[in-house]
Protein backbone atom coordinates (compact mmCIF):
# COMPACT_ATOMS: atom_id res chain seq x y z
CA UNK A 1 0.00 0.00 0.00
CA UNK A 2 0.88 3.45 -0.75
CA UNK A 3 -0.16 6.88 -0.08
CA UNK A 4 0.91 10.08 -2.53
CA UNK A 5 0.00 13.31 -1.20
CA UNK A 6 1.15 16.80 -3.16
CA UNK A 7 0.93 20.21 -1.98
CA UNK A 8 2.31 23.28 -3.38
CA UNK A 9 4.47 25.66 -1.37
CA UNK A 10 4.93 28.96 -3.92
CA UNK A 11 6.42 27.25 -7.38
CA UNK A 12 7.42 23.90 -5.81
CA UNK A 13 5.29 21.05 -5.57
CA UNK A 14 6.07 18.89 -2.79
CA UNK A 15 5.31 15.21 -3.20
CA UNK A 16 5.04 13.02 -0.12
CA UNK A 17 5.42 9.03 -0.48
CA UNK A 18 4.49 6.85 2.45
CA UNK A 19 4.22 3.20 2.01
CA UNK A 20 5.63 0.34 -0.55
CA UNK A 21 6.45 1.42 -3.65
CA UNK A 22 5.96 -2.23 -5.86
CA UNK A 23 4.67 -3.54 -8.72
CA UNK A 24 0.97 -3.29 -7.41
CA UNK A 25 0.98 0.48 -6.08
CA UNK A 26 4.48 1.99 -8.60
CA UNK A 27 0.80 3.42 -11.00
CA UNK A 28 0.08 6.05 -8.07
CA UNK A 29 3.37 7.49 -8.24
CA UNK A 30 3.42 7.66 -11.86
CA UNK A 31 0.58 9.35 -11.83
CA UNK A 32 1.65 11.93 -9.38
CA UNK A 33 5.00 12.81 -10.89
CA UNK A 34 3.48 12.75 -14.41
CA UNK A 35 0.78 15.54 -13.05
CA UNK A 36 3.87 17.47 -11.13
CA UNK A 37 5.53 17.37 -14.11
CA UNK A 38 3.13 19.09 -16.67
CA UNK A 39 2.50 21.81 -13.86
CA UNK A 40 5.70 22.92 -11.91
CA UNK A 41 9.81 23.27 -12.70
CA UNK A 42 10.31 22.33 -9.26
CA UNK A 43 9.84 19.05 -7.73
CA UNK A 44 10.45 18.27 -4.69
CA UNK A 45 10.02 14.21 -3.30
CA UNK A 46 9.39 13.58 0.93
CA UNK A 47 10.57 9.68 1.02
CA UNK A 48 10.82 9.91 4.71
CA UNK A 49 8.34 7.51 5.08
CA UNK A 50 9.11 5.83 2.25
CA UNK A 51 9.33 2.21 3.58
CA UNK A 52 9.84 0.00 0.43
CA UNK A 53 10.47 0.32 -2.96
CA UNK A 54 10.90 -2.25 -5.73
CA UNK A 55 12.28 -2.05 -9.41
CA UNK A 56 8.62 -1.10 -10.60
CA UNK A 57 9.31 2.44 -8.11
CA UNK A 58 12.83 2.76 -9.53
CA UNK A 59 11.49 2.39 -13.00
CA UNK A 60 8.74 5.33 -12.67
CA UNK A 61 11.82 7.51 -11.61
CA UNK A 62 13.54 6.37 -14.45
CA UNK A 63 11.45 6.98 -16.80
CA UNK A 64 11.18 10.77 -16.27
CA UNK A 65 15.17 11.23 -16.52
CA UNK A 66 14.97 12.21 -20.23
CA UNK A 67 11.68 14.04 -19.36
CA UNK A 68 13.53 16.29 -16.84
CA UNK A 69 16.24 17.20 -18.91
CA UNK A 70 14.13 18.38 -21.71
CA UNK A 71 12.08 20.09 -20.38
CA UNK A 72 14.07 21.83 -17.43
CA UNK A 73 12.52 20.60 -14.51
CA UNK A 74 14.20 19.89 -11.18
CA UNK A 75 13.25 17.09 -9.64
CA UNK A 76 14.88 16.24 -5.83
CA UNK A 77 14.46 13.21 -4.18
CA UNK A 78 15.24 13.76 0.01
CA UNK A 79 14.72 12.28 3.41
CA UNK A 80 15.52 9.14 2.51
CA UNK A 81 16.09 6.17 5.03
CA UNK A 82 19.45 3.75 3.80
CA UNK A 83 17.51 0.68 3.36
CA UNK A 84 15.93 2.91 0.44
CA UNK A 85 18.79 4.76 -0.93
CA UNK A 86 20.37 1.31 -0.99
CA UNK A 87 18.44 0.24 -3.40
CA UNK A 88 19.11 3.23 -5.71
CA UNK A 89 22.64 2.32 -5.17
CA UNK A 90 22.29 -1.62 -6.19
CA UNK A 91 22.28 -0.06 -9.74
CA UNK A 92 23.93 3.39 -9.32
CA UNK A 93 20.31 5.27 -10.14
CA UNK A 94 21.80 7.80 -7.28
CA UNK A 95 23.93 9.04 -9.52
CA UNK A 96 21.59 9.65 -12.78
CA UNK A 97 18.70 10.88 -10.18
CA UNK A 98 19.59 13.94 -7.48
CA UNK A 99 18.79 12.52 -3.99
CA UNK A 100 19.76 14.99 -0.66
CA UNK A 101 19.09 14.11 3.04
CA UNK A 102 17.55 16.88 4.16
CA UNK A 103 14.17 19.00 2.83
CA UNK A 104 16.47 22.43 3.51
CA UNK A 105 18.91 21.00 1.26
CA UNK A 106 16.57 19.99 -1.59
CA UNK A 107 14.99 23.14 -1.65
CA UNK A 108 18.69 24.90 -1.87
CA UNK A 109 19.47 23.03 -4.68
CA UNK A 110 15.66 23.33 -6.67
CA UNK A 111 16.51 27.36 -6.29
CA UNK A 112 20.02 26.98 -7.23
CA UNK A 113 21.39 29.02 -4.17
CA UNK B 1 12.60 -24.98 5.83
CA UNK B 2 9.69 -22.23 5.60
CA UNK B 3 7.12 -22.26 2.91
CA UNK B 4 4.38 -20.00 1.57
CA UNK B 5 1.74 -20.51 -1.14
CA UNK B 6 0.15 -17.01 -2.88
CA UNK B 7 -2.15 -16.60 -5.74
CA UNK B 8 -1.04 -14.52 -8.60
CA UNK B 9 -2.18 -11.23 -7.40
CA UNK B 10 0.10 -8.16 -7.79
CA UNK B 11 -1.44 -6.98 -3.92
CA UNK B 12 -0.22 -10.63 -2.38
CA UNK B 13 3.39 -9.52 -3.14
CA UNK B 14 3.25 -7.45 -0.04
CA UNK B 15 2.44 -11.08 1.68
CA UNK B 16 5.75 -12.40 0.70
CA UNK B 17 7.60 -9.71 1.51
CA UNK B 18 6.07 -10.10 5.10
CA UNK B 19 7.24 -14.01 5.06
CA UNK B 20 10.58 -13.46 3.93
CA UNK B 21 10.97 -10.30 6.12
CA UNK B 22 9.53 -12.25 9.24
CA UNK B 23 11.86 -15.33 8.15
CA UNK B 24 15.28 -13.34 7.51
CA UNK B 25 14.73 -11.56 11.01
CA UNK B 26 14.75 -14.64 12.73
CA UNK B 27 18.63 -15.18 11.58
CA UNK B 28 19.36 -11.90 12.99
CA UNK B 29 20.91 -10.24 10.05
CA UNK B 30 21.13 -7.23 9.60
CA UNK B 31 18.63 -4.54 8.36
CA UNK B 32 19.98 -3.67 4.93
CA UNK B 33 20.82 -7.21 3.92
CA UNK B 34 17.65 -8.62 4.97
CA UNK B 35 15.98 -5.75 2.55
CA UNK B 36 17.66 -6.62 -0.15
CA UNK B 37 16.92 -10.12 -0.11
CA UNK B 38 13.24 -9.08 0.13
CA UNK B 39 13.48 -7.24 -3.22
CA UNK B 40 15.31 -9.82 -4.88
CA UNK B 41 12.11 -12.44 -4.05
CA UNK B 42 9.93 -9.45 -4.76
CA UNK B 43 11.47 -9.03 -8.06
CA UNK B 44 11.14 -12.78 -9.60
CA UNK B 45 7.72 -13.26 -8.21
CA UNK B 46 6.06 -9.89 -9.56
CA UNK B 47 7.69 -10.79 -12.80
CA UNK B 48 6.16 -14.85 -12.68
CA UNK B 49 2.62 -13.35 -11.38
CA UNK B 50 2.88 -10.14 -14.50
CA UNK B 51 3.96 -11.90 -16.97
CA UNK B 52 4.11 -15.88 -16.93
CA UNK B 53 0.94 -15.75 -15.05
CA UNK B 54 -0.96 -12.43 -16.29
CA UNK B 55 -2.37 -12.19 -12.73
CA UNK B 56 -4.63 -14.51 -12.62
CA UNK B 57 -5.47 -15.07 -8.96
CA UNK B 58 -6.31 -18.90 -9.84
CA UNK B 59 -3.02 -19.54 -10.19
CA UNK B 60 -0.04 -20.37 -7.36
CA UNK B 61 3.21 -19.07 -6.36
CA UNK B 62 5.06 -21.73 -3.81
CA UNK B 63 8.07 -20.04 -1.97
CA UNK B 64 10.60 -21.97 0.13
CA UNK B 65 13.15 -20.66 2.58
CA UNK B 66 16.04 -22.78 3.19
CA UNK B 67 18.62 -21.24 5.46
CA UNK B 68 22.08 -22.86 6.22
CA UNK B 69 24.91 -21.16 8.56
CA UNK B 70 26.75 -19.92 5.23
CA UNK B 71 23.40 -19.29 2.91
CA UNK B 72 20.10 -18.67 2.22
CA UNK B 73 17.94 -20.52 -0.69
CA UNK B 74 14.90 -19.13 -1.69
CA UNK B 75 13.15 -21.35 -4.35
CA UNK B 76 10.21 -20.32 -6.03
CA UNK B 77 7.65 -22.57 -7.53
CA UNK B 78 5.42 -22.20 -10.02
CA UNK B 79 3.36 -24.59 -13.02
CA UNK B 80 3.05 -23.75 -16.36
CA UNK B 81 4.90 -21.69 -19.05
CA UNK B 82 8.79 -20.98 -17.40
CA UNK B 83 11.46 -18.40 -17.92
CA UNK B 84 14.95 -19.39 -17.78
CA UNK B 85 16.35 -16.08 -15.52
CA UNK B 86 19.29 -17.79 -16.11
CA UNK B 87 19.62 -16.81 -19.76
CA UNK B 88 17.78 -13.25 -19.70
CA UNK B 89 19.90 -10.83 -21.50
CA UNK B 90 20.18 -7.56 -19.47
CA UNK B 91 19.21 -4.38 -20.56
CA UNK B 92 21.77 -1.61 -20.49
CA UNK B 93 20.69 1.04 -18.42
CA UNK B 94 21.32 4.19 -20.66
CA UNK B 95 18.87 2.74 -23.03
CA UNK B 96 16.24 1.80 -20.40
CA UNK B 97 16.68 5.14 -19.48
CA UNK B 98 16.79 6.20 -23.24
CA UNK B 99 13.70 4.75 -24.16
CA UNK B 100 11.74 6.21 -21.16
CA UNK B 101 10.89 2.35 -20.18
CA UNK B 102 9.53 2.26 -16.92
CA UNK B 103 10.05 -1.97 -16.94
CA UNK B 104 13.03 -4.17 -17.22
CA UNK B 105 15.67 -3.83 -14.15
CA UNK B 106 13.94 -6.12 -11.96
CA UNK B 107 16.42 -9.16 -13.05
CA UNK B 108 19.35 -6.79 -13.27
CA UNK B 109 18.53 -5.97 -9.17
CA UNK B 110 17.96 -9.66 -8.52
CA UNK B 111 21.20 -10.26 -9.69
CA UNK B 112 23.53 -7.78 -8.25
CA UNK B 113 21.77 -9.02 -4.68
CA UNK B 114 22.29 -12.80 -5.29
CA UNK B 115 25.03 -15.23 -5.66
CA UNK B 116 23.69 -17.37 -7.60
CA UNK B 117 20.30 -17.52 -10.17
CA UNK B 118 19.06 -20.76 -11.66
CA UNK B 119 16.39 -22.38 -13.58
CA UNK B 120 15.35 -25.37 -12.75
CA UNK B 121 12.77 -27.02 -15.37
CA UNK B 122 10.76 -29.84 -14.10
CA UNK B 123 8.24 -32.36 -15.47
CA UNK B 124 5.11 -29.63 -14.99
CA UNK B 125 6.99 -27.37 -12.57
CA UNK B 126 9.47 -24.61 -12.42
CA UNK B 127 11.97 -24.06 -9.77
CA UNK B 128 13.37 -20.56 -9.33
CA UNK B 129 16.72 -20.62 -7.41
CA UNK B 130 18.02 -17.69 -5.25
CA UNK B 131 20.98 -18.24 -3.47
CA UNK B 132 22.72 -15.77 -1.10
CA UNK B 133 25.99 -16.22 0.91
CA UNK B 134 26.23 -15.15 4.04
Amino acid sequence: MVEISSEVESDICFITVKGDVDASSSIHLDQSINEATRQFKKILIDCQHLNYISSAGLGVFMSYINDLEEKGIKMILFNMSPKVHHVFEILGLDQLLKITGTEAEAKEIVNGV
Amino acid sequence: MYSHKISCKKEKLVEIRGFVHDVLKQMKLPDLEVNTMVLAVDEVCANLIIHSHQCNPKDHLELRITPSSKTVTFEIVDYGMGFNIDKYEEPKLHDIVKSRRKGGIGLMLVRRIMDKVEYIKGSNHNIYRLSKNL
